[in-house]
Formats: structure tokens, C-alpha cells, sequence
């Protein structure tokens, strides 16, 4: 097998710290966001007792699932043994810690009360999902860490299958978990479904896999390294397959929830009447999300490097669509105390709940996006994580 | 991981006590409210004493005498326990609410239905099963507390609660709390069954005292666990219903007339 | 690097001086000090006031759980209590105004009180409920002019340890 030359990124350029400034700009502006809401409560965000989680959490699920699905090219490289991936495999495991970091920054800088993350690390139920995530995302960082470092040090490599399996069998729990903070909730019509463990665990390998691929085309565009087209069209054609299994997935979901009459007015509500909900899943998740991705990737303009960026990008804003749909529109709809009569109350009961998410809500989700692509930039800056060329003759010869 | 571990009472009980008894008999003697104290000696639960699982308080909302246009027991409860009612709040869809007035209405045959929606203290609380630190619990006698010293206001216990009976404190309260009722910003809270005035040996929520001043009788607390209360009694002669009964979640507040 | 971490370091410290100095409180080395105000009713706390200047975080921490979960409303080390006797006699608080009880000693400790996030800070009305009432004691005996005393340097040195 050939080796590889991995090198640091110079970073020295005007253009990379025009980059670092501007994503460090986003991250105080999330800082600011997460003071104001600090200071003055929940009052300022859009937020209220009807739609308890909003914007904040749509970033934040979307940044952790994706952050499991960052990981897939290290793990194919790894556990599956493909040499082809090899080269990939650092930057997968630095993009999928930055992402979770981004993540779990926006879900904890939400809370009604966080100065109180220490309760949160010393206070344990374990009857609940919270608590296993908690768990989840430590060990995640915990594994995903050592699997870098077997890359990364040449006397700790003959560790990196043991460690790249045992992350790779982690985030698929990890993601499941992730799931199932929706998937263990007896409420919500559109909640309480094992379908969303594996749901999420396929979303992950779409989202992530999208923005994997952008980081990397953008690293290596930027800094003047050969990217070949021998690994931009295997990783496409590993997207294809993702994003038709993401949309399988939601097809079944809600196919079987159209079966059953109790969930007929929910599936109503997203399918047909949800107004900007409606919208979303149709225009956003499906059409955006789903189908135009597959039209580009899979007709002849899916040759071309833009259009593979712009299915890319489609893919990460159609993820966005479905969680914002997923979180926002499951709790947008009135629960059901008393099926069959009409409610009212001064508590907003039996009404479609309306939702606008305010400045800070926004930029408190950006913040966490800019975490994340800031510590990549960083890392790559600072640790060998990218491999100098890429060119199809290289890749070539690992893989015989 | 639902019990709560014991806490080691550095409280000299008997003392402690004699020295209550003591006051309370000055309070007497002084003549300030007699009445209330030796109520309160009577029939409360002693101060050094824990709730005890022996007992399950709940309620029996009898629907039928649910007058509409009737928020007595809303008043009654914000109050009590000093949330500022949804009229006067300057952002009503962030504003907490512990019980609220539910009118229903058959599309079918026009039939309406009144009736008070609060926490129906599930003997399986779903909010307790989500909440991360244990801050959402249940205690010894059946009343779903949320514990605000542990609360970090993540809300998952409002996705978990099928009777959407939760709220989330939005703003700061700047001291306005009653001394009884601690609340606060970030934190999540719904009604307690007035556990202040439970401890107290009240036997009775405000609400429910409402509503019986009223003259409607709609509301009535107490004891499901001894037969002979007045509660365990009417539950044996009414039909009763809980909401969402299909959730099999063994609610300590029941319906008649729904 | 280095020298700007040390210019940042500089700028921080003066401003942080500045701040502290537009204070007009009594000072020892730099600090305003606390004001102790004698607790309006009683004259014993439930322990020794040197062990309660350290240990009544500790006392409080324990009663909360158990009158929280487990229903234990004991009157001795509850906060409530604390209310009662430590209430100012002006602002009827412990925690309204800076020279009041509970804020006088944590600013001066930088210690960040939570419990009034949750908690009243002004003592409980009902007469009925306790026979010595801060109610009854701020309306009917008005004890107080001589209730404000100020800490000694050592006094404070000696909780800080």
C-alpha cells in the first residue's frame, strides 16, 4: 500500500484568517445571543409554553446527528476496510467532534438555567433518555478522541481498528439515543416511534456525509491541494444511497401513520393543512432535501464538482427543513386530551400553535454552526489532518 | 433510580417539636388565631414527619356542576400560589398557567362541557420518567413536584406531559413569589396540589376551597388511599373518567360527567 | 501573544478597580465591608452565629431536599425562618438592598446567592402560622435603630478561612 503524506494547511493567508475572523464574528454573536437570553429568560425568544423547543434545538439536533454521520467515511476506512478512505478518515473524526461540540453548545446554552450544567453532570436519571445521551456524547468524545490519536500517532496505530470500531458501533447507539429523545415520547402524535431511532441513524449518514464532503472540497479548493474526481464520485454515489434511504424511511413513517385513523389529523396537519409546516416537508424535506439532490447526483450533472456541492448543500438545508418539521411541527399541532371534541382554553389548548423564532434564537444556532467550522479550521491548521494531494494517481495506488 | 436517597436530619426531633407545640399554644393564648392552630395541631401530618405513601392525594372534578364562565378556581390558584393570571401578563403565550378553564364542545351535538385542566399527578408520570437530573418527582403521597433546586429548564418534561400541564417560567420574577410557593426564571413548575397547604394540614387546595365557596362543588380533594374520605366515597357512587385513560398512566385526578 | 495576554490582564484589573473603588461603602484594604444587621427578632440563632457564618450553606443545602421531596417543613434550619428573624427592617427583605443581610456578606465574599431566583426574600404575612412572626415583629414591637452593627476586618477573615 502507498503511503500518504499528510500535511497541516500553512494558514497564513489573508483569506484564511478573513475565514477565522468571520467565523469567530458568528461565534460572538451566539455568546451575545446566549447572554440575552440569559439575562432576560426565555421571554425574548419565540419560545413559549406551547412550542417549548424552537429554532436552538433544530440546530442543535441537526449539528449532533450530523456529527454521527461525519464519522462514516473514518469508519468505512476502518472498520470496513477500505484503503480508499484511509487518506479521508482524519478529517472525518475532526469534523465530527467540532460538530458535536456545536451541537451540544447550543442544547446546554438553551436551557432555562444554564449556569446549572453541574447539576446536569451530577444528577442522574437513568429512567431517561436525557441522562443516556449525556452518557452518549461524553463517550463519544471519549472514543472518538482516541480513535484520532491512533491516526494521528504512528505508535498508537495499530489500535486505530479496535478504536475506529468501537466508535463507529458508539455513534450508531449514540444516534439511536438521539432518536429516541423523540422516539420515547408518549405525547406527541408524531413522537413515539421506534421508526425514528433508525430514521435518525440514516438522517446522520446523509447530513453528515453532505457536510463532510463540502468541508473537504472546500479545504482542498482553498488551500490549492489536487482533490481527484476518484474520491469526489465514490463519496457521491455513498450520498445517493443515504439520501434515497432518508427518503424511504420518511415514506414508511408516514405511510403507516396514514393507516391508522388516530393519526389521521396530525398527518393531515404536516401533509396538507400545516400551512408553513406543510411547506417545509413538502418544498423543504422532500423536493429540497430529497428529491432534487438524487435528480443532480444521479443525471449527468452529477459529473460535475458545483452541482455535487449544490446537491450537497440541498441535502444539509432539507435537513434543516426535516428537523425544524420533526421538533416545531409535532409540538405546532394541539395535543389530543379529548379525541373527537373541540377544545378551548386560555392555554392556547385544541389551536394550531404558531411559531416565530426571534434574533437571538437564530444566532444562538449559528454560533454553534460557527463553533464547529471554526475548531475544523483550526485543527486542520494545527494537526496533520489532511493529506497533501489527493489526486487520482494517489488514490489509485492505495487501492492496490 | 426513582428513590430518593435518605437524608441523614440533623433536626433534634422531639425538642424541635415541643418547642413548635410550645409556640403554637402562645399563639393561642395570645388569641391571634386560635382556631387555625388548634385546627392545624388536630389534623395535620406533624411538621418532622415525611409524606407518607400510605396516603394518594387526589382530586375529583365532577364536570357536571363545572359552571362555564366560571374561573374561580383559576383565581383562587394564582393566588395561592402566586403566578400572575394570564389576562394581566404582558406576554400571555409565555405566561405560566397551573390550572386553566377547558370548555369542550361535541361537533356532533353541540353538548358543552366545562371543566379544570391542571396536573393530573399520574401515578406513572411520564414528565418524571424524562427528566434528566430527577427534578421532575413524584412524592411519597402521590403529588408530581418539580424539585427547582435541580431544575436546568430543559423543557423535556412539557414534551413528555400529555396533559400539557407544565409551564415554563419565562421571565425573572423579581421577588414576587409567595413565601410558601418558591418559582423562578428557567424553571419549569405546574400545579402541586397546594403541597404548601397540605403540610400544613389544610386538607384541602385552594382551588377545590374556591369552588366550594362558590357554591358550585365541582372540585373535591382529598385522600384516594382511605376509604372512608369523602373523596374514596364519591368515587365509589360516580361514573369517573381519566383523560387520555388510554395512556394507562393511573391518574390521581378524575372526571365525572365527561 | 504573550505581551497581549498581559495588556488584556492589565485592562481587566484596572477595570475591575475602578469598579470596586466607586463604591462608597466603609472599606478595609480596598473592599467594601460588610453591614451585619442584628437579626430584628430573637436573640440566638438555631447555632452558634460562628458556625452559622460558615456552615448555614451546608444546614440549608440538607433541609431543602428534605422538605422538598420528602415533605419535612421543620421550622430550625428553614430558609424561611432565616427570612423571618434576618429581614431588614427597612426594606423588609434579605436581600433587596445591598446593606441587606444575605447581600451585604455575599457581595462582600463574591458569592452569587441562588435562592432568590425561587425564593420571596421578605419574610411569610400569615400571623396565624407562627407566633413570633416577622409580620408581628416589624408591625407591633419596631425594635431596631440600634440593629445595624458593622463587621470587624477580623471578624470576616475569620468566616473567609
Amino acid at each position: 500500500m502507498a503511503s500518504i503524506t499528510f500535511r497541516e494547511v500553512e494558514g497564513s493567508s489573508l483569506k484564511y484568517w478573513l475565514l477565522f475572523g468571520g467565523l469567530g464574528l458568528f461565534v460572538l454573536f451566539g455568546a451575545l445571543a446566549w447572554n440575552t437570553m440569559h439575562h432576560y429568560g426565555h421571554v425574548v425568544t419565540g419560545m413559549d409554553n406551547q412550542i417549548v423547543w424552537g429554532l436552538p434545538h433544530v440546530f442543535a439536533v441537526f449539528l449532533i446527528v450530523a456529527a454521527s454521520g461525519a464519522l462514516n467515511v473514518a469508519s468505512i476506512a476502518s472498520v470496513f476496510n477500505k484503503p480508499m478512505y484511509k487518506p479521508l478518515a482524519p478529517l472525518s473524526a475532526i469534523l465530527s467532534l467540532a460538530l458535536m461540540l456545536g451541537g451540544l453548545l447550543v442544547l446546554v446554552l438553551d436551557l432555562g438555567r444554564s449556569d446549572r450544567l453541574i447539576v446536569a453532570m451530577t444528577h442522574f436519571n437513568f429512567k431517561s433518555m436525557f441522562t443516556w445521551n449525556v452518557f452518549l456524547y461524553s463517550g463519544f468524545f471519549g472514543l472518538v478522541g482516541i480513535y484520532l490519536w491512533t491516526m494521528l500517532d504512528r505508535t498508537v496505530k495499530s489500535y486505530s481498528k479496535a478504536a475506529g470500531t468501537a466508535a463507529f458501533i458508539w455513534r450508531l447507539i449514540l444516534t439511536t439515543g438521539t432518536g429516541s429523545l423523540f422516539g420515547f415520547l408518549i405525547a406527541r402524535e408524531l413522537y413515539g416511534t421506534a421508526m425514528l431511532a433508525p430514521m435518525f441513524i440514516i438522517m446522520s449518514f446523509a447530513y453528515g456525509l453532505a457536510i463532510y464532503l463540502m468541508v473537504l472540497a472546500a479545504a482542498y479548493a482553498w488551500t490549492g491541494r489536487t482533490l481527484g474526481d476518484a474520491v469526489m464520485m465514490r463519496l457521491k454515489g455513498l450520498l445517493v444511497v443515504f439520501v434515497a434511504a432518508v427518503l424511504y424511511f420518511v415514506v414508511v413513517h408516514h405511510m403507516t401513520n396514514l393507516y391508522f385513523a388516530k393519526f389521521h389529523g396530525v398527518e393531515a396537519f404536516i401533509l396538507r393543512d400545516g400551512g408553513i409546516f406543510t411547506t417545509l416537508f413538502w418544498v423543504g424535506q422532500i423536493v429540497i432535501g430529497c428529491v432534487a439532490p438524487l435528480v443532480i447526483l444521479l443525471s449527468g450533472l452529477g459529473k460535475q464538482r458545483t452541482w455535487i456541492m449544490v446537491a450537497c448543500g440541498l441535502v444539509i438545508a432539507g435537513g434543516m427543513a426535516q428537523m425544524y418539521v420533526t421538533i416545531i411541527g409535532a409540538q405546532a399541532y394541539p395535543l389530543d386530551m379529548f379525541p373527537g371534541l373541540i377544545e378551548n382554553s386560555s392555554f392556547y389548548d385544541g389551536v394550531v400553535n404558531s411559531y416565530t423564532p426571534s434574533m437571538p434564537e437564530l444566532f444562538l444556532g449559528l454560533g454553534g454552526v460557527a463553533i464547529a467550522l471554526l475548531v475544523t479550521t483550526f485543527a486542520i491548521k494545527v494537526l496533520r489532518l489532511l493529506p497533501a494531494s489527493l489526486d487520482d494517481a494517489t488514490v489509485a495506488k492505495l487501492e492496490h | 433510580m426513582s428513590e430518593l436517597k435518605p437524608m441523614s436530619d440533623q433536626t433534634p426531633a422531639s425538642p424541635e417539636r415541643r418547642r413548635f407545640v410550645g409556640g403554637a399554644a402562645a399563639a393561642a393564648g395570645l388569641a391571634i388565631a386560635p382556631g387555625v392552630m388548634l385546627h392545624q395541631v388536630a389534623h395535620g401530618r406533624p411538621e418532622e414527619q415525611a409524606a407518607s405513601s400510605a396516603v394518594r392525594w387526589g382530586m375529583l372534578v365532577d364536570a357536571t356542576k363545572c359552571a362555564a364562565g366560571c374561573d374561580d378556581c383559576v383565581t383562587a390558584c394564582s393566588t395561592e400560589n402566586g403566578w400572575t393570571p394570564v389576562a394581566e401578563s404582558k406576554h400571555p403565550k409565555q405566561a405560566p398557567q397551573w390550572i386553566r378553564k377547558l370548555e369542550l364542545q361535541d361537533p356532533l351535538t353541540q353538548v358543552e362541557t366545562n371543566l379544570p385542566m391542571l396536573c393530573q399527578h399520574c401515578a406513572e408520570p411520564p414528565c418524571v420518567d424524562v427528566c434528566p437530573t430527577g427534578a421532575s418527582f413524584k412524592r411519597a403521597d402521590g403529588i408530581v413536584l418539580v424539585n427547582r433546586h435541580t431544575c436546568i429548564g430543559c423543557r423535556y418534561c412539557m414534551m413528555a406531559c400529555p396533559y400539557k400541564a407544565r409551564s415554563l417560567v419565562h421571565e425573572p420574577l423579581n421577588d414576587t413569589q409567595k413565601p410558601d410557593v418558591p418559582r423562578g426564571i428557567g424553571c419549569v413548575e405546574s400545579c402541586t396540589l397546594c403541597v404548601q397547604k397540605i403540610d400544613r394540614g389544610d386538607g384541602n387546595t385552594a382551588c377545590a376551597e374556591a369552588c366550594t365557596a362558590a357554591g358550585h362543588n365541582a372540585l373535591l380533594f382529598g385522600d384516594m388511599n382511605d376509604p372512608e374520605s369523602e373523596i374514596s366515597k364519591r368515587l365509589r357512587e360516580l361514573p369517573t373518567k381519566q383523560v387520555r385513560a388510554d395512556l394507562n398512566l393511573n391518574l390521581g385526578v378524575r372526571y365525572h360527567g365527561i | 501573544m504573550k505581551r497581549l495576554l498581559a495588556l488584556g490582564a492589565v485592562v481587566l484589573t484596572t477595570a475591575a478597580l475602578a469598579w470596586a473603588g466607586s463604591d462608597t461603602q466603609p472599606k478595609a484594604g480596598g473592599a467594601p465591608m460588610p453591614v451585619i444587621q442584628k437579626a430584628v427578632k430573637g436573640e440566638q440563632c438555631v447555632e452558634d452565629t460562628d458556625y452559622m457564618r460558615r456552615n448555614h450553606m451546608v444546614l440549608l443545602d440538607q433541609h431543602r431536599d428534605k422538605t422538598v421531596i420528602e415533605g419535612v417543613r421543620t421550622k430550625k434550619y428553614s430558609l424561611k425562618e432565616c427570612i423571618n428573624c434576618h429581614a431588614s427592617e427597612t426594606t423588609g427583605s434579605v436581600a433587596a438592598a445591598k446593606d441587606d443581610f444575605c447581600v451585604s456578606c455575599h457581595s462582600y465574599a463574591a458569592v452569587k446567592i441562588d435562592c432568590f431566583e425561587c425564593h420571596s426574600t421578605k419574610p411569610q404575612g400569615s400571623i396565624a402560622m407562627h407566633s413570633l412572626n416577622a409580620e408581628t415583629a416589624h408591625y407591633k414591637h419596631k425594635l431596631a435603630a440600634q440593629a445595624t452593627s458593622k463587621v470587624s476586618v477580623e471578624e470576616m477573615a475569620g468566616v473567609a478561612q
